[in-house]
């Protein structure tokens, strides 16, 4: 009975990890290398080590709850075959009835952020009013100041429930803009060609 | 301009301050008209015209034409003078210019679409939301205590409280007919004496109440007040006995003043 179980070893990493893995359990958000540092009172490359080896022992199919690293820091989740059983039990509040103006508003705030009302109604062509409102109170963004000069308008950021939600490392784990959509040239091509398709 | 107009403290998404402010940023072209919500100012309008209890018609109706003119202004801005803007570019600048606008808002609508596919992927992930937990408040803990300390703590707190005087609540006057015999009778004996020198280690409420019998020998006319500078002692001395003479009324009034106290004054 004294002999330790499986992951229970006198191995210093392995202590170090289970430390690692009991910050995590009490996190309610994802905590950063240099936090688990501080917390581990221990040096950053064991650290780094120490969660490799919670990586690997928390991954899917392997256990009901996986690592993840994920904005910008490491939190538990749980494993997707566990999905339909924490349906049952659990909301999703935050992303649930996104609508598609919200989403393209969303998507204007990551990657041009921080960014202003009018800004966001000038790219969509429609006032962004209720969608911003929607978004700010779901937690996806928040204010980030004014823009300078007398009477700024509010800018606004994605949070960090924003990369969360969305299973992002950081916001640079978002595809480049230049690998999407069409670009620029293609589309004055296509709208000459309509322009003389109407004139002839 | 009103001043309830003027000074309409404003706090919109693209703009905060006065309203007067407002207006001269959108007729410098500080500030779009297209950034401005219309609606927020007249409600913030609406809500200070609420709080206040009577109706300012002058204020209500120079709002009113302010706010048609930014809205004619908000109107204008926003179509006719974009058609002219790309009137005026030759058709290859409006195509680029068109494309331009919709290149961008394209990217932003497959960057959408991406996040979406994204949502769905990660649909199925579940993990804790909350506040964070709070760091645990440090305890502290008292030093063991001898019971009979605690035993004198509770009886000398439980001790009769001191009696609180309410002395001060009730100040005697005394009657204000009392000094003016007082002072009468010093008078027959003397022809002037000196205020202070007669009240002196009388209370404070005894003295003013002496002064106040001064003041009505004084309007009898039977005395003389004189003061060589300010604080200086008041001296009292019998007046003109011609300068009073025939004063019958005050004589008449003299009954009634000694019933007179301080506290009817």
């Amino acid at each position: 009975m004294d002999r330790p179980l499986r992951l229970i070893s006198s191995n210093p990493v392995d202590t170090l990890a289970r430390t690692i893995e009991a910050l995590l359990v009490v996190a309610s958000q994802p905590l950063g290398l240099d936090e688990l540092v501080e917390a581990t009172a221990d040096d950053a490359e064991r650290v780094e080590t120490a969660l490799g080896l919670l990586r690997e022992r928390y991954s899917e199919g392997r256990s009901g709850i996986v690592l993840q690293h994920v904005a910008g820091g490491y939190a538990f989740a749980a494993a997707r075959e566990a999905a339909d059983a924490c349906a049952r039990l659990f909301e999703r509040p935050v992303e649930r009835g996104l609508s598609q103006a919200a989403l393209e508003t969303v998507a204007i705030v990551a990657y041009l952020g921080p960014v202003s009302r009018p800004e966001i109604a000038r790219i969509r062509g429609v006032a962004a009013d209720s969608a911003v409102a929607s978004l700010v109170e779901r937690g996806l963004i928040a204010e980030a100041g004014r823009e300078s000069g007398p009477g700024g308008a509010v800018r606004y950021r994605v949070t960090s429930l924003f990369e969360r939600i969305f299973g992002l490392e950081s916001l640079a784990a978002l595809p480049r803009l230049d690998d999407i959509g069409e670009d620029q040239a293609a589309i004055r091509d296509r709208l000459l060609e309509v322009a003389e398709a109407r004139a002839s | 301009m009103a001043a309830a107009v003027r000074d309409l403290e404003l706090d919109l998404d693209s703009f905060e301050g006065p309203f007067d402010l407002l207006l001269t940023l959108l007729l410098k072209d500080a500030l779009q008209p297209a950034e401005i919500d219309m609606a927020e100012i007249v409600v913030a309008f609406v809500e200070r015209l609420a709080e206040r209890d009577e109706l300012d018609l002058d204020a209500c109706g120079e709002f009113l034409v302010l706010i048609a003119a930014l809205l004619e202004l908000k109107a204008r801005r926003l179509f006719p003078e974009e058609e002219a803007e790309l009137s005026e570019l030759e058709p290859e600048e409006a195509a680029e210019e068109l494309a331009r606008r919709l290149a961008e808002y394209r990217r932003m609508k497959l960057a959408s679409t991406w996040l979406r596919e994204r949502l769905e992927e990660e649909g199925g992930r579940y993990f804790r939301l909350g506040p964070a937990p709070l760091a645990p408040a440090a305890e502290r803990r008292l030093a063991p205590q001898e019971p009979l300390r605690l035993v004198e703590a509770m009886q000398a707190l439980a001790v009769e409280p001191p009696h609180v005087s309410l002395a001060h609540m009730a100040l005697r006057f005394p009657p204000v007919a009392q000094f003016v015999e007082r002072f009468r009778a010093v008078l027959r004996r003397r022809r002037r004496f000196d205020f202070d020198a007669e009240v002196q280690g009388l209370s404070r409420v005894e003295q003013a109440v002496a002064f106040l019998a001064l003041l009505e020998l004084r309007k009898e006319g039977e005395i003389d007040l004189s003061q060589a500078a300010p604080f200086a002692p008041i001296r009292i001395s019998r007046a003109d006995p011609d300068e009073t003479a025939g004063s019958e009324d005050s004589r008449s009034a003299d009954g009634r003043m000694l019933q007179w106290t301080a506290r009817s004054a």
